[in-house]
């Protein structure tokens, strides 16, 4: 079984009307021995811009730590919050880092960016970009999430629309998937506000 | 080449013929092996091609009312989930059953060949067969292709002439007979909930919860567990199907979500 696929997880970001939606599982396993159904894979790096780590738990963690320690330098250097774009960039430099002895991780970027314009980008383990304009998804669901979010997604939703098929989306794909699911947790982002939410899931 | 199995019928065909056309259900049946040099690693190929519905989780307990038996319905490919209503409980007859774990079309067919050998031993001998016959009749077969590559762990529960019996037969030809089983890979979370929670004195009603939530909490911590948890009661008469629970449901039953609790409400200062 691949390093990647050792903790299981499931992540997805998808672009709605000057908003966006950012969701993942809760499950942390040890292979097929569910640890925890309360871990948290989406962090925010600020009001507009999060992130979300697929892939080894541990690794994430570390990701996240460098990432926050370089984002924290980067605003008390120029007064301001990063642009998601150029966060990204960080991100994408950091992995190449350590092109030899990746971070077993698969990044997914969203933000805000200037004029709210909604920004979403993953990556692989050692930095290579994705741009996209619909969705992205992460993690070992990532096939299921494919299709269900290729089948859901409609263009320019409104935050409550976006937020019911993010939802479906990701609580539909982890039904087919035995490492992630066991609950969900979405961040639908809008100019204005940040609405977070905890799913209820099968817990099998 | 050919492996003969005509060894393992208990009857012989009673047709005889002569006609040509009849000669290959007359022939004693047989499976075709593989015409190869290095048959263990064509075995071991072939067995990476087809080895779905893996993980499971299905336990067995004798007590003082009977056997209670249960299982997930889960089938999994690596960490596809293949299907979440598989039948894991097979009905062997009306006073026995078996149970699936490991290869599922495995399971099926020699569960169905067994079903077929008991019921020409009720007919040759006027009585229905005994549990530890049937699955010795199983472990026997089990135990002749030794090393195939044939993949089963299953459970043997029935009711006969001696009372509830209970054997646990698995395709390495060991076969075991005892109060309590539970076989798969959720099978040690089964154990910690089926040893806590066990008594030979339950009814059988609470002898179908703590099966219930022996799988239940099992699907909950294997990710190569769950969907329904069926409860079958084998009894004097026979067996009965008790329940079956989408566990998705049952863990908002075993653990309701509560509102989040307000930590202090603020109050009015009275003359304020």
């Amino acid at each position: 079984m691949s390093i990647f696929e050792y903790n299981g997880s499931a992540l997805v970001a998808m672009v709605g009307k000057n908003c966006f939606a950012i969701a993942s599982d809760r499950r942390l396993g040890v292979q097929l021995q569910t640890i925890a159904t309360d871990f948290q894979r989406i962090s925010k790096i600020h009001d507009r811009l999060f992130l979300g780590l697929s892939g080894l738990a541990t690794d994430a963690q570390t990701l996240y730590q460098r990432l926050v320690f370089r984002h924290k330098l980067y605003q008390l250097r120029e007064e301001r919050d990063m642009k998601p774009e150029t966060f990204a960039n960080l991100v994408s430099a950091l992995l190449y880092e350590k092109r030899f002895g990746p971070y077993f991780c698969q990044p997914v970027i969203a933000g805000l960016g200037d004029e709210d314009k909604p920004f979403i980008c993953t990556m692989d383990s050692i930095g290579a970009k994705e741009l996209a304009k619909d969705f992205v998804v992460a993690g070992t669901a990532s096939e299921s999430l494919y299709g269900a979010c290729e089948s859901m997604f409609k263009e320019d939703m409104e935050p409550d629309e976006l937020f019911e098929t993010v939802s479906q989306a990701l609580l539909s794909s982890v039904d087919r998937d035995c490492l992630s699911g066991w609950g969900g947790h979405v961040y639908v982002v809008t100019p204005t506000e940040v609405k977070e939410r905890i799913l209820k899931g099968r817990m099998d | 080449m050919k492996l003969d199995t005509s060894g393992l019928e208990s009857a012989e065909p009673v047709w005889a013929t002569f006609n040509e056309l009849a000669d290959g259900f007359s022939a004693a049946p047989s499976f075709e092996l593989p015409n190869t040099t290095d048959f263990d690693g064509f075995q071991k190929e072939a067995i990476q091609m087809v080895k779905p519905a893996k993980g499971t989780t299905t336990l067995a307990f004798i007590f003082k009312e009977g056997v209670m038996v249960a299982a997930d319905s889960r089938a999994s490919m690596g960490g596809y989930i293949s299907s979440q209503s598989v039948k894991k409980i097979i009905e062997i007859n009306p006073y026995m059953l078996g149970t699936m774990a490991g290869g599922a079309a495995d399971c099926q067919f020699w569960h169905r060949n067994l079903g077929i050998k008991c019921r020409l031993h009720e007919l040759a001998n006027k009585r229905r067969i005994s549990v530890t016959g049937a699955s010795k009749l199983l472990a026997n077969i089990l135990y002749s292709y030794r090393g195939m590559g044939l993949s089963v762990g299953t459970m043997i529960a029935g009711w006969d002439e001696t009372g509830p019996g209970l054997y646990y037969v698995d395709s390495e030809g060991g076969r075991l007979k005892g109060m309590r089983f539970s076989v798969g890979s959720g099978s040690p979370y089964a154990y910690g909930v089926l040893d806590s929670g066990y008594r030979y004195d339950m009814s059988v009603e609470e002898a179908a919860e703590l099966a219930r939530r022996a799988i239940y909490h099992a699907t909950f911590r294997d990710g190569a567990s769950g969907g329904v948890a069926s409860v079958y009661h084998v009894g004097p008469n026979g067996w009965k199907k008790l329940s079956g629970d989408d566990v998705g449901e049952l863990h908002y039953k075993y653990y309701p979500v509560m509102p989040s609790t307000v930590e202090q409400e603020m109050v009015e200062v009275a003359g304020a």
